[in-house]
């Protein structure tokens, strides 16, 4: 097992470098630059920023000086948030996004396993329908229409909780961007959980668990062990996707997490927060593959890295 | 050879046709009675968005400026109050004040007053506003100072409401759906081409090949899928053509797995086998073999995949990078309506039904074909 993870973080290398070789060049391919502005800036500033950034050296050595930079972890100045870096901007945004996603996604476990598991033991029952009527709602409806209207009922009219903003992390703050966050995850969840759950319920080994008469509680822990594999590899890149922060929910609720910066950084062409959020998404979706794999290993015996 | 053209014909009064694989899903399909809702709400929401635009008497970028942000309603506009006030405001433009605003049917008379003669060119003000056709004068006194106006009333009904520029929200959802049902169809279909070819072709090549074409698919997966859509915006500009077959060159990565799978085993048939030892070429062993076979999954995932695409074409609309006015799409409407929600819930309400009925639909037609092409599950 240790030889494995070993063997996947090696193996991990020469994909990052792919992928920030790629998204180096692309970036600069895209017209434009970071200092273009509505009114463009003076030649001899012009100049003297492209120099200070070394923007003006060729770009094979820019990439050159980018790699060495990246391998000792320094992910650079960034250019349109002016005196902070990038380093500085994540320490700041990723704790926020990390904290709402990980809500978010022991939520969507918590309540979709539990209405998946639910709906699959009383299937075709009033139960069961609704959970996979709502499973196709949560999957159908953007979140960017829930979040507006979660705003409305709960923060304006109800007035339970805050509209928006971050207020270090209150928890009366956070309780509606995590449930807008969870929402489709939830519905995900249930659906898979229900389809693979009658899947295990009409196996042998749960056949015989049912015939010997044991409690639920005993059937519900068996077959979930079985149940849950696709949910845990649909669950690795969504939990990437859920802690690296989602752009909607961060521009609705005026989060200081690190999702908007992708867009930020993509469209004002400020290239090194746009390489950092690319190295950070990448990390974070290589690890939780590796969770994955090590988590089947655990729920599954019979699966074995040699 | 169902027809059977060598066998007496005494024993068969009617063809007997085989039942194909698509023949029994067909009837499968149709007996699933949330996937032919779903069809049939499908079937119309395309015809509604592609017919209803011309005929609700609206264009979708007229703007009316008289009636911005009109609640919905079955009442034909203006409202009595609505045309006193108008009649009120243009005579303060031809510096007159009316008298007896009286309105019979579809025609306004009224007689304004003023101080000094009152300019009959002034009252082209009638036709300049939504309100009113070209006035008429019926009757002078007082050497001009006097002027008794027909006016005839364009009466307008706005059942959806209008927007916040005055236009109407029936006509302008209608639009909105044309385009967004085509951005859905266009790029699910560039993404299903690429995915078909490129998983077909590294699944059936097979060894060092194979190991290379998925490779690049798992670095593409690891790359940020809404950096990657970002940066094809800010290659293609906000062309909404280009974009779309942009977004379809990024959603194909599943289908390009799914296909390979399938054509794994697929190729091993001895069919495949069959078509080799009898020298057909590569091409058209994947054209006549490979590929119809693995249509079912495809199809399958293509319902699955329009609703995708509509919905990240609203997520781009919402961060203000997707279709452009006067053109709308549902995820534009939707982000208006999501920043007017107080005081104009409506503006929310009609697009956000559209849309998610229509994905709703999507998404019960997909199950069903699943269902349908299950061949397990009889």
């Amino acid at each position: 097992m240790l030889s494995f993870i070993l063997r996947r973080f090696i193996s991990a290398v020469p994909t990052l470098f792919l992928i920030v070789t790629m998204a180096f060049f692309l970036i600069r391919v895209a017209p434009g630059g970071p200092f273009d502005l509505e009114q463009p800036l003076e030649a001899k500033v012009m100049e003297n920023l492209q120099r200070i950034y070394k923007l003006d050296r060729p770009l094979i050595e820019q990439y050159g000086l980018y790699l060495f930079s990246l391998l000792r972890g320094d992910f650079g100045p960034s250019f349109y948030f002016r005196d902070f870096t990038i380093g500085e901007l994540f320490a700041r945004g990723l704790p926020v996004s990390m904290t709402l996603g990980s809500l978010a996604l022991t939520l969507a476990v918590l309540v979709g396993g539990t209405l998946g598991t639910v709906a699959a033991f009383r299937q075709n029952s009033w139960a069961d329908y609704v959970v996979t009527g709502f499973g196709t709602m949560g999957l159908t409806i953007p979140n960017f229409v829930v979040a507006p209207i979660v705003q409305i009922v709960f923060g304006l009219m109800l007035a339970w909780f805050p509209v928006g903003g971050w207020n270090d992390g209150a928890p009366r703050a956070i309780v509606l961007p995590v449930i807008v966050l969870a929402l489709p995850q939830i519905a995900v969840v249930a659906r898979m959980i229900r389809a693979s759950m009658i899947e295990a319920l009409r196996s042998n080994h749960i056949r015989t668990l049912r015939s010997l008469g044991l409690p639920t509680s005993v059937i519900v822990r068996h077959a979930l062990r079985a149940a849950s594999l696709p949910v845990v590899s649909y669950l690795g890149p969504a939990a990437a996707a859920l802690l690296t922060g989602s752009v909607v929910v961060e521009t609705i609720f005026a989060l200081p997490g690190v999702g908007r910066y992708f867009v930020e950084g993509a469209l004002n062409r400020d290239y090194t927060l746009v390489m950092g959020t690319v190295v950070m998404v990448a990390v974070f979706i290589m690890v939780f593959n590796l969770l994955v794999d090590i988590l089947y290993a655990l729920i599954d015996p019979r699966v074995r890295y040699e | 050879m169902a027809e059977g053209s060598v066998v007496p014909l005494q024993a068969v009064t009617r063809p007997v046709s085989g039942r194909s694989l698509w023949a029994d899903a067909r009837t499968r399909l149709v007996r699933n009675r949330a996937a032919l809702t779903g069809l049939i709400w499908l079937a119309l929401m395309a015809i509604a968005c592609i017919v209803g635009p011309e005929l609700t008497g609206h264009r979708y970028d007229r703007i009316y400026t008289e009636y911005t942000r009109i609640p919905p309603s079955l009442e034909a506009y203006p409202t009595p109050d609505q045309l006193a006030a108008q009649a009120e405001r243009i005579g303060s433009r031809l510096r007159a004040k009316p008298e007896g605003i009286d309105v019979t049917g579809d025609t306004l008379r009224a007689t304004y007053v003023g101080a000094r003669p009152i300019d009959e060119r002034s009252l082209a003000f009638f036709e300049r506003s939504d309100m009113f056709g070209p006035a008429k004068v019926v009757e002078k006194a007082e050497e001009g100072r006097r002027l008794t106006v027909e006016v005839p009333i364009e009466r307008r009904h706005f059942l959806f409401g209008t927007d916040t520029n005055g236009r109407d929200l029936l006509t302008r959802t209608l639009f909105a759906g044309r385009i967004s049902l085509s951005i859905g169809l266009l790029a699910t279909f560039v993404a299903i081409v690429i995915g078909v070819l490129y998983g077909a072709t590294s699944g059936y090549l097979g060894g060092r090949i194979d190991l290379v074409m998925m490779r690049f698919v798992d670095v593409l997966y690891s790359l940020p899928f809404i950096f990657f859509v970002i940066m094809l915006v800010v290659f293609f500009g906000r062309n909404f053509v280009l974009m779309f077959i942009a977004v379809g060159a990024v959603e194909w990565l599943d289908m390009a797995r799914i296909v390979r799978g399938q054509t794994l085993s697929i190729k091993r048939q001895e069919y495949v086998q069959a078509a080799e030892a009898l020298g057909v070429d590569t091409r058209g062993i994947l054209r006549r073999h490979v590929i119809p076979n693995t249509l079912g999954p495809v199809v399958v995932y293509m319902t699955l995949l329009v609703p995708k695409v509509i919905l990240l074409e609203s997520f781009l609309s919402f961060l203000g990078l997707g279709v452009q006015e006067p053109m709308t799409s549902w995820g534009v409407l939707i982000s208006e309506g999501a920043r007017n929600i107080q005081g104009a819930a409506y503006m929310l309400i009609f697009p956000s039904i559209f849309l998610v009925s229509t994905l709703f639909a999507l998404n019960f037609v997909g199950d069903g074909l699943r269902d349908a092409l299950d061949p397990k599950d009889r």
